[in-house]
């Protein structure tokens, strides 16, 4: 068993899945089918696998695991593969995801539904290798490979304004990789290989530091999304189907705070305390601005992706206050977020499959005639609120106390979120779900099926049993968090010794 | 034991909700978008059943539907399981009050992280037995009332759940041993109020107070929240053993927030005082309260009077150790509860709505209880706390048998002359309304003058401002009380239909009045040596309370003169005299007066216009906010010179050259493989070269 390459098993089964699909023939019902099928069977031995990973996984050590190393091109990139507290919870949520935005996609994609799954198979493998790569060029094949499918989901599949939506990712995401592609060979350059390894051991020069960190930030924050960069999201959300605002959301919006909590922070820990300022000052505005933004929204899905935004900003503030529960705050945000957010756009897609209409105007009363919905979607609103005893509460909680203790503007600042985010969540519900059923079009509505039941039950069971005993998850990363924390402070210390 | 008297409640809302569920599933089974149409026929009929009962009032769901299968079920199992809690906290009450066996039940580790440790615990002294007493005692008795008071309400196993979920969340609000799990029961409770409120979903107006509820309440968990930070970081903790250990050590000492230096206990008492100012409706955060109001009775009565509103006054008590520190916040605590109890009670008096004008009482008294709290005699709120829920639990159930009898008419101007239709609920309210208004020898005689005795005996700056509030408060209590009764009880009818089809309320709803009526007699005196004697609370509260070396209110509240401790039943006699006079002798007075000072009038009828002040200062401009920043700020700047002025200018340059911009996303994609592959290269290339 332990001699098996795991790590590379769960990472490149979904496409072993696609090459599967690619190799089944027929656009006919019968073609279509088989195509859902092994797409669902690909995604869930990848998550059974990855649960072996899980048993295995050992919480106390702060080092590498799974390691695999294999010498590839031209021997000097090197496919370094391991997964550390940081990057697991992130493989683990991948892995659970894409099951679920499978059976998700069953009815309402009708079209090219081979080319479908294999986008979202090889889509699965690309965000698990992002991950768990532990070499840089490898880590940028993954990082800006995944981009590709995601294209080409919202392209292909999405709404009316998918061309539009497309190329405003492009642009955004297109500045931010040239930038971040020579700060990779610049740190090649300085430190003679491309081992994550052995770079986060490197001592980087303080010049070096900063441009790099720039670099880094530019692709990152585009990902997050960060203010001002922000604005591709909720087009792209808009015009993507379901199940790929679901991955959007849930996992590839996790790769901008992956990236900083795995290259930033620790190879870059005196850029990092120069420009944590900066990122604060972000944050707080990402989180009141977009907040802001979301109260005024006429459109579901622009109104969710706008409170993405405004918790994604919890997590960049988490992460820079660099303090354990800051970033183990941080973390956990970004799985908890993932789960929530994710919930909240199958929510909708629940909805819009049966009305196809994503404005919230043209709902209303809804609760009369689909009661369990109303449920559903009343748990995941009340954890995007971060309600206690839901996962929301856990992240924005420590994420903010972490904050206090090195920032009480900016930590004061951000709470105010907390009170618009009960805004404009309780304000949709209400609109959508109360009141009374007088649109003729939702007369007839009904409510969810034994599929939709399926998808939500363990959304639902994770967001209140992490609310209420989070330890799962704050144990997994703990001892990396602490490392990296530890690793900062010492750096903080000597750059201040320094200024003096 | 302890975990029964919490988790019983919260059986009970699982097993309710499983049947709400269940239920309204049946009704409306499931479809995909693919199965439209196959049951207009049902859809249209439910829809037309909605549109014909919309007749307003206290009801939104009419009597149409049936009841919901496993209705009684529900009831049953919430109400059994409810009084069993309520049983044990008796027990317990007697156990930890009377015998002093304290207890610390550790649960399961909640929080983790670094030095942060957060654990799930339950903390029984004899602060947490007075409150679990009072929370089981009225919700146990308004789970009853329920069952006859939602009879024709065809979702009552939702209802129920949620008077458990609020019971659950409210206990584990009391019973908490660290700050963070005290903030999971207090937004619990919010949570629980905001579903109660808007439970007749199908009133906007039910609806819009149920977010008004939670988000005033959110602005005062704002500052609850940064209190807990400011805790944390000086303290290290958020364990109330910690912290009251660290407190003393922390006097004079400052704090650096924000850009300014304050006093390190003054700042954070005050920031946690924001979110008792919340959740207890006092002034500039009491908005949402009157609104509330739109929920069902039962719920006001549970919620909105005797359990959830007194969780400010609570945390106050349970963090005495840091208050009787911080003497600034002391300060402001009774400038707060007396602004309170005198600006409700002006609101009070002219109000017409049942319910509303109980709900202005609430917050007067709520008001009371902060004054008592403030001059350092938290013992004496906590008596009028325990006194009140009983008699304010009475003022709203009964109101709510006179809705009940009235076929949900809330204007007290269409009653009157109901005395002798439902003169079991006529004479509940008179005990209600004796208690509340200090009649000698009920309940809240004894609370109440004892709060206002401590406020001419403190030595707080704001002392005298609390004493003359308090007692101008109840005069104005008493008037706008007893016209409540004269209104509604005595004269002649107002609408006669209505007077004619009054009915007195079942022995479901009259059994609870009972007991509350009888509470509100007879819980005065038997505990006042617990609450107010010099040594009896010491003996009864002992470590649960605290009280600095140099705080001695509660002796010398006993040794005010004479005069003092009649004046409250001087000012009840007055209050009553005056309401006799208005609306039975002489009906013409306030209507000449009303007219007369018409602006006062309306100032007053307007509830001193701060929900239009607050519309103006915060929702209108939030709202123009949003919106420019996200035409201007996302549309015109980040947009405009971003991505859509790049596109632009790259379109105007392709147009003219070669027509590469086809809008395929394989062009897209095709171009970012193309990048990725000259890395590679470029990579195989350089270290090639090296080789």
């Amino acid at each position: 068993m332990a001699s098996w390459p795991i790590l590379s098993i769960t990472t490149f089964l979904p496409l072993v899945g696609a090459l599967f699909i690619m190799m089944l023939n027929g656009e006919d019902e019968s073609g279509k089918r088989n195509a859902r099928w092994v797409a669902l069977w690909a995604t869930i031995v990848t998550f059974a696998v990855s649960l072996m990973m899980l048993a295995r996984f050992d919480g106390a050590s702060a080092e590498f695991q799974f390691v695999e190393k294999q010498p590839w091109l031209a021997g000097t990139i090197i496919y370094h593969m391991g997964v550390d507290g940081i990057s697991f919870p992130l493989v683990m949520l991948t892995t659970a995801i894409l099951p679920i935005c499978i059976i998700a996609s069953w009815q309402s994609i009708q079209v090219r539904v081979k080319e479908y799954m294999i986008a979202f198979l090889v889509l699965e493998t690309l965000m698990i290798g992002t991950f768990s790569a532990l070499d840089l060029v490898l880590f940028y094949l993954f990082f800006e490979g995944g981009l590709i499918p995601m294209f080409l989901i919202i392209g292909v599949w999405g709404g009316p304004r998918r061309v539009y939506a497309s190329f405003k990712f492009f642009l955004y995401t297109l500045l931010g990789s040239v930038l971040m592609l020579l700060a990779i060979m610049a740190m090649y350059w300085s430190a003679g290989t491309t081992d994550i390894v052995a770079l986060l051991k490197f001592k980087f020069s303080y010049s070096l530091q900063v441009w790099a960190w720039l670099a880094f930030f530019a692709s990152l924050a585009v990902k997050m999304p960060m203010w001002p960069v922000h604005t591709w999201l909720p087009d792209a959300h808009v015009e993507a189907p379901t199940a790929g605002s679901v991955v959007l959301a849930a996992i590839l919006l996790k790769m901008g705070g992956y990236g900083f909590l795995r290259f930033s922070l620790p190879m870059f820990p005196e850029a990092s305390v120069l420009f944590a300022p900066l990122v604060f000052g972000l944050s707080v505005i990402a989180i009141i601005y977009t907040s802001l933004v979301a109260m005024m929204q006429e459109d579901v899905k622009k109104l969710i992706a706008y409170s993405s935004v405004a918790h994604m900003g919890f997590v960049t503030m988490g992460i820079f206050a660099m303090t354990t529960q800051g970033v183990a705050g941080g973390v956990f945000q970004m799985i908890s977020h993932g789960i929530v957010s994710g919930a909240l756009f199958l929510c909708v897609g629940v909805v819009y499959d049966r009305m196809h209409t994503r404005e919230i105007a043209a709902y209303g009363g809804l609760v009369n005639r689909m009661p369990l919905f109303a449920a559903v979607f009343l748990i995941f609103t009340l954890a995007n609120v971060g309600l206690p005893g839901t996962s929301g509460f856990v992240g924005e909680f420590l994420t903010l106390i972490g904050t206090f203790k090195v920032n009480t503007w900016v930590a004061s600042l951000a709470t105010i979120g907390v009170i618009l985010s009960a805004c404009y969540a309780l304000w949709l519900y209400r609109k959508m779900v109360f009141g009374q059923l007088t649109k003729p079009a939702l007369l007839t509505i009904r409510d969810l099926t034994p599929r939709e039941i399926l998808i939500f039950v363990p959304l639902v069971v994770l967001t209140i049993l992490f609310g209420i005993y989070p330890k799962p998850v704050l144990d997994m990363s703990a001892a990396s968090v602490s490392a990296l924390v530890d690793n900062l402070q010492t750096s903080a210390k000597k750059s201040v010794a320094k200024g003096k | 034991m302890y975990q029964a008297i919490v988790f019983l409640p919260l059986l009970g809302f699982v097993l309710a909700a499983i049947i709400a569920i269940a239920g309204a599933r049946a009704r409306n089974p499931g479809g995909g978008p693919e199965e439209h149409g196959h049951d207009s026929g049902h859809g249209a009929q439910s829809h037309d059943a909605h549109a014909h009962d919309a007749h307003g009032d206290d009801h939104g769901h009419g009597p149409v539907e049936p009841a919901a299968m496993g209705s009684r079920a529900a009831e049953l199992i919430t109400t059994t399981l409810l009084f069993v809690s309520c049983a044990l906290s008796w027990i317990a009450f007697v156990q930890v009050g009377l015998f002093h066996q304290d207890a610390h039940v550790r649960m399961l580790p909640f929080i983790f992280s670094g030095d942060l440790k957060v654990e799930w615990a339950l903390r029984i002294d004899t602060l947490t037995a007075v409150m679990l007493v009072v929370v089981t005692t009225v919700s146990s008795l308004v789970h009853l009332y329920s069952i006859g008071y939602m009879a024709e309400d065809p979702y009552r196993p939702r209802f129920m759940a949620y008077l458990s979920l609020f019971t659950f969340a409210m206990l584990m609000l009391v019973t908490s041993d660290n700050l963070v799990q005290m903030f999971f029961g207090w937004e619990g409770v919010g949570l629980a109020s905001y579903l109660l409120i808007g439970f007749w979903y199908q009133k906007p107006e039910a609806n819009a107070a149920a977010i008004k509820a939670f988000v005033v309440n959110r602005v005062g968990d704002f500052g609850f929240a940064l209190g807990i930070f400011a805790l944390f970081m000086v303290t290290g903790a958020v364990d109330f053993e910690t912290i009251f250990a660290q407190a003393p050590a922390l006097t004079g000492k400052t704090i650096h927030f924000l850009s300014w230096n304050f006093d390190m206990l003054t700042v954070i008492c005050l920031m946690l005082f924001v979110g008792a100012m919340g959740k207890s409706a006092q002034f500039l955060l009491h908005t949402w309260l009157p609104d509330a109001m739109e929920g069902p009775t039962p719920v006001s009565a549970l919620i909105h009077a005797a359990t959830m509103v007194t969780a400010g006054v609570f945390m106050v008590a349970r963090l005495s150790p840091l208050f009787e520190l911080a003497p600034t916040a002391q300060t402001f605590v009774v400038f707060i509860g007396a602004t309170t109890a005198l600006f409700a009670a002006t609101v009070g008096l002219v109000q017409n709505d049942i319910k509303r004008i109980v709900a202005y009482s609430t917050c007067s008294q709520l008001g009371y209880m902060f004054v008592a709290m403030g001059t350092g005699a938290y013992s004496v709120g906590m008596y009028h706390l325990f006194t009140h829920a009983f008699f304010k639990a009475l003022l709203f159930l009964g109101s709510g048998s006179v809705i009940h009898a009235m076929h949900h008419e809330q204007d007290i101007r269409n009653m009157g002359g109901l005395k002798d239709k439902i003169p079991f609920t006529y004479w509940a309210m008179t005990i209600g309304t004796l208690a509340l208004t200090g009649f000698p020898f009920t309940a809240g005689y004894f609370s109440k003058d004892a709060i206002i005795e401590a406020a001419f005996a403190s030595h707080n700056p704001m002392a005298l401002y609390a004493f003359l509030a308090t007692t101008i408060g109840a005069l104005l209590t008493a008037f706008y009380s007893w016209r409540l009764v004269f209104k509604t009880f005595h004269g002649k009818p107002h609408d006669q239909k209505h007077y004619d089809a009054a009915h007195e309320s079942p022995l479901t709803m009259t059994i609870p009045l009972a007991a509350l009526a009888a509470g509100s007699l007879l819980a005065g005196y038997p505990f006042k040596e617990m609450f107010v004697g010099h040594h009896g609370v010491e003996e009864f509260f002992r470590e649960s309370l605290k009280f600095v070396a140099s705080n001695h209110i509660l002796e010398e509240m006993h040794r005010v003169p004479y005069w003092i401790a009649m004046l409250p039943t001087l000012m009840l006699a007055i209050g009553f005299g005056t309401a006799w006079i208005f609306y039975i002798r002489r009906p013409d007075i306030p209507v000449e007066l009303a007219r007369q000072h018409d602006s006062l009038y309306k100032f007053l009828l307007n509830k001193w216009y701060i929900d239009e002040l607050y519309d103006f200062v915060f929702v209108r401009p939030a709202k123009w906010l949003g919106y420019t920043l996200w035409k201007k700020g996302d549309g015109w700047l980040i947009d405009g010179f971003g991505p859509d002025g790049v596109s632009a200018r790259v379109l105007d340059v392709t147009r003219n050259v070669v027509r590469v911009q086809t809008g395929y996303l394989y062009h897209y994609a095709f171009t970012m493989l193309i990048g990725v592959a000259a890395l590679v290269t470029w990579f195989m290339f350089s270290t090639g070269g090296s080789h």
